[in-house]
């Protein structure tokens, strides 16, 4: 279709008349950028466009040296002719929809998105549009989210029992957005909050940003001998089994993930709780997301494709899967 | 029903047996004596029989969900599990947008675990396919999150958590006076989970008469290392390791009862053991061996096998394939439960109780021990196993007493075939040739933590009567189509045995057998006794 606005190359999402590419996998002359997860912004580009809210947290990921310009949310910036601006997709910290217009064409590409608000990121908003890029990373039925306030009580209740069986509790999260959105929702009256080494730096730059964070400590930074039964401990994944987890004593152990829905996923990682909770949109979430668009066809990538393409064929929308190479949620982290 | 599911959510958030415990310790302590009946039945994997089969069940659910049912094939993909693809497609309660009649159920909103089984569960059976669907629905509009999933669990007959019999038995010790070993005997042979029952499974002294109810068997840990390391060969009993159906035959208030191993009375199907019971005094319970056993030898299992799934057994059949009891051990004398007596003592106690009521009997035998005058005597022996239709030795320790349960250290099975593996069959898929319109090609699965892993396909070693009735279970169990393959209830246990074992990198697994056949379908074996994959690595040849 070389009339489309974007299409789909080897290095990714791109837009021909503006010349620029969305969320490319190789190094591209200009790469406009959704968030700064890894799988949506890699290093190496001549020059990046992302949100103004995120460009801390992308830098850290990015580099010092890298060539980042920014736009706020809503701000429209003229690529060639096309006009490309930012809207917030509530993922994570400055997280945003691409929107794409030329010529009287409206694409939106979602990146990854999450309807529910939190308190870490700007809420999610509809964009209208012509033909939407969606995510499909939990597009099955199957996936449908409780309101974060009771997931969040289930977190802080489980760290109450935990001290008074005088456990540690250690909860894992992906170290770039759900550890925070989790900080967030922590409540520091019942403890210490520790965080591991790989949440420091990024953990400061969501405050550098304005994000409200109760206060936390390095995991590093505990004396000698220190009793951890009372604290809560914020990980990545990756920490789980390895030697790191030894100081702690006692413990037991959380995952915060969308994917701790299925009672398997968490048997399989040999965790002790399973905590239900994503940022990324859940069925009813990319459904109502989808039908907010307006679009006329709606492109589906990473995650369950041909499941939401096959439903959205049998409620009559165009729909078509397209293969890209973003991750989604990462099963580990 | 909630403090049930609650238990059942503890459970399955530790690996540690003694939080385990701990859990159910609480949930016994608290739970009035009707609900606790329940739990126990259930825990120790006991199940009421199915009220649906999966497939219309599957129809209901995707009608609640209001999906088509493909869609709930790519969900229960993604899941791996029925009763909890169910349970997470449907509304929780409260947000179901249909009409949905609970008027149907016999009460509202929280009731307790026997309520549920016994006033909608357990009729569920006897109504029409329409009102089973509104019971169904109106359950599910009810229960949500873990209850929901628990009730899925007892209605598909797979509730399954990871705790053993003597966990539960642990924690029933804990919160009673009774003994474990008493609790344990007390849970054997037939019983109804009612609040009596509970009660009476925790008193102190034994008041039941229940005169059909077997001991709890002794089971041997498989030998590993060589047999010299047990020390002196004087110290211990070898006996033949027979391949047939462990059993123990029960002569009480002039009546004979035989158990198998799996919890099954099949007085019935071997009507010539059980005329024996007649020539043994009141108060004995003999633990042995029923094979399939003609002109003084033991012949192949598969003989026995034509006994089992039998309704009418003929004259013909009694004639080719005529069954024995090889006594191995005794439990019971003049009505006093001798498991504390020394092996040496109660062998000797059966040698004389046989040569004084069965002598000369064709039926009731005992296993003869294996006399040798070293190891290296007996390993010679030992070697001749295939060729006398017998499976290795075992080797009991003559000072030891009838263990309740799999107890380390007194009992050993020294088996010549080392790679056979019970395994539970998953799926199956339609034969070629002259078997093609039956399912006749298997795949097993062994288990990995609480869950089954496929690791061998296997196509020979059934009969045709066999092949009919797996057939036929395989029709009535699919859980899900894929293509050819279907996806059947865990149910079947079968003995595999295989030539080879390597690690494998394409296999899910991460091993590969060589050469997969069944010996034998294991009816006196529940999924829950099939082998672990762990138990499968541990053939794997040592780097």
């Amino acid at each position: 279709m070389p009339d489309d606005v974007l299409r789909l190359t080897d290095v990714g999402l791109y837009c021909p008349a503006g010349d620029f590419y969305i969320d490319p996998w190789q190094p591209v002359a200009r790469a406009v950028i959704t968030h700064a997860h890894s799988d949506h912004a890699r290093p190496g580009s001549a020059a990046y466009l992302a949100t103004r809210e995120g460009e801390r947290v992308l830098r850290t990921r990015l580099g010092v040296e890298a060539h980042i310009e920014t736009l706020t949310y809503g701000e429209a910036v003229s690529i060639n002719g096309v006009d490309v601006s930012f809207h917030p997709a509530g993922h994570i910290l400055g997280s945003a929809q691409v929107r794409v217009a030329y010529r009287g064409e409206v694409w939106v590409v979602s990146g990854d998105y999450k309807t529910e608000p939190d308190a870490t990121c700007t809420p999610f908003e509809p964009v209208h549009c012509h033909t939407f890029i969606t995510e499909s990373t939990f597009g099955l039925p199957i996936y449908r989210w409780s309101p974060q306030e009771s997931v969040l009580a289930q977190i802080n209740e489980w760290w109450r029992r935990n001290q008074q069986a005088g456990r540690a509790s250690i909860l894992y999260a992906y170290a770039l957005g759900k550890a925070q959105r989790l900080l967030a929702g922590l409540d520091a009256a019942i403890g210490p909050i520790f965080i591991h080494g790989a949440l420091v730096r990024l953990t400061e730059d969501y405050r550098a940003s304005g994000v409200s964070l109760p206060p936390v400590r390095y995991v590093g930074e505990a004396p000698r001998g220190f009793d951890w039964s009372q604290a809560l401990i914020l990980a990545p994944p990756s920490a789980h089994g390895t030697p790191w987890m030894r100081r702690f004593g006692v413990v037991s152990t959380g995952f915060a993930s969308g994917w701790m829905r299925i009672r398997g996923t968490r048997r399989r990682r040999a965790i002790d709780r399973g905590f239900v909770l994503s940022d990324h949109a859940d069925w009813p979430g990319l459904l109502a997301a989808i039908d907010a668009t307006g679009a006329e066809r709606v492109w589906v990538t990473h995650g369950y494709a041909a499941v939401l393409v096959r439903w959205l064929q049998e409620h009559g929308r165009d729909a078509a899967a397209v293969q890209t190479r973003f991750e989604g949620e990462a099963g580990d982290g | 029903m909630y403090t049930f599911a609650q238990l059942y959510a503890a459970l399955d958030e530790t690996t540690k047996t003694s939080t385990k415990v701990e859990a159910l310790t609480r949930y016994f302590e608290c739970a009035e004596p009707a609900d606790a009946a329940w739990a126990i039945f259930f825990l120790i994997g006991r199940r009421v029989r199915q009220a649906a089969p999966l497939p219309t069940l599957r129809a209901w659910a995707v009608d609640a969900a209001g999906i088509p049912d493909w869609l709930f094939g790519e969900c229960y993909d993604a899941v791996g599990d029925f009763a909890e693809t169910v349970t997470l497609l449907l509304p929780e309660p409260g947000e179901w947008s249909v009409e949905v009649d609970r008027s149907v159920l016999p009460f509202k909103g929280q009731q307790p675990l026997h309520r549920w089984v016994e006033e909608v569960l357990i009729p569920l059976r006897t109504q029409d396919e329409v009102k089973q669907c509104a019971i169904v629905r109106a359950v599910w509009a009810t229960l949500g999150g873990t209850e929901r999933f628990v009730w899925n669990k007892l209605i598909t007959g797979t509730f399954r958590v990871g705790v053993s019999q003597q966990l539960v038995v642990r924690a029933l010790a804990r919160v009673s006076n009774a003994d474990p070993p008493a609790i344990a005997h007390r849970l054997m042979g037939e019983w109804q989970p009612t609040a009596a029952f509970y009660q009476g499974l925790l008193a102190p002294e034994t008041t039941d008469a229940d005169v059909s109810r077997p001991y709890p068997f002794c089971l041997a840990h498989p030998l590993d290392d060589p047999p010299e390391t047990l020390g002196s060969i004087d110290e211990w009993q070898a006996e033949w390791k027979w391949d047939g159906i462990r059993s123990q035959v029960i002569r009480r208030a002039g009546q004979t009862f035989l158990w198998s191993r799996g919890e099954e009375l099949i007085t019935d199907r071997f009507p010539e053991i059980a005329a024996i019971g007649a020539l043994l005094p009141d108060g004995v319970v003999i633990d042995g061996e029923v094979l399939p056993w003609k002109n003084g030898a033991v012949l192949p299992f598969a003989q026995l096998q034509r006994r089992i799934g039998r309704k009418n057994l003929t004259k013909a059949v009694l004639d080719e394939a005529p069954s024995a009891l090889l006594a191995y051990d005794l439990l019971e004398l003049n009505g006093i439960d001798v498991r504390d007596q020394p092996l040496e003592w109660r062998r000797a106690e059966l040698e004389r109780l046989i040569a004084t009521c069965a002598p000369g009997s064709q039926a009731l035998l005992i296993s003869p021990v294996v006399a040798a005058v070293d190891w290296d005597d007996l390993a010679a022996q030992w070697a001749t196993s295939r060729t006398r239709n017998v499976e290795g030795l075992m080797l009991k320790r003559r000072s030891s007493p009838y263990h309740v349960g799999r107890v380390r250290g007194d009992w050993w099975k020294w088996k010549v075939a080392p790679y056979t593996i019970d395994a539970v069959l998953v799926y199956a898929q339609r034969g070629s040739g002259k078997r093609a319109s039956l399912y006749t090609d298997y795949t097993f699965a062994v288990w990995d933590g609480d869950r089954l892993m496929p690791f061998a396909k296997a196509y020979s070693g059934l009969t045709d009567e066999e092949i009919l009735q797996v057939d036929a279970f395989v029709r009535r169990n699919t859980v899900e189509k894929f293509g050819p393959v279907r996806t059947v209830t865990p149910e079947l246990v079968f003995e595999l045995a295989f030539e080879g074992i390597q690690r494998s990198s394409r296999h899910k697994s991460g091993i590969a057998v060589r050469f997969p056949r069944i010996l034998r379908w294991r009816h006196d074996k529940r999924p829950a006794d099939a082998d672990t994959l762990e138990r499968v690595r541990a053939l794997l040849p040592k780097d």
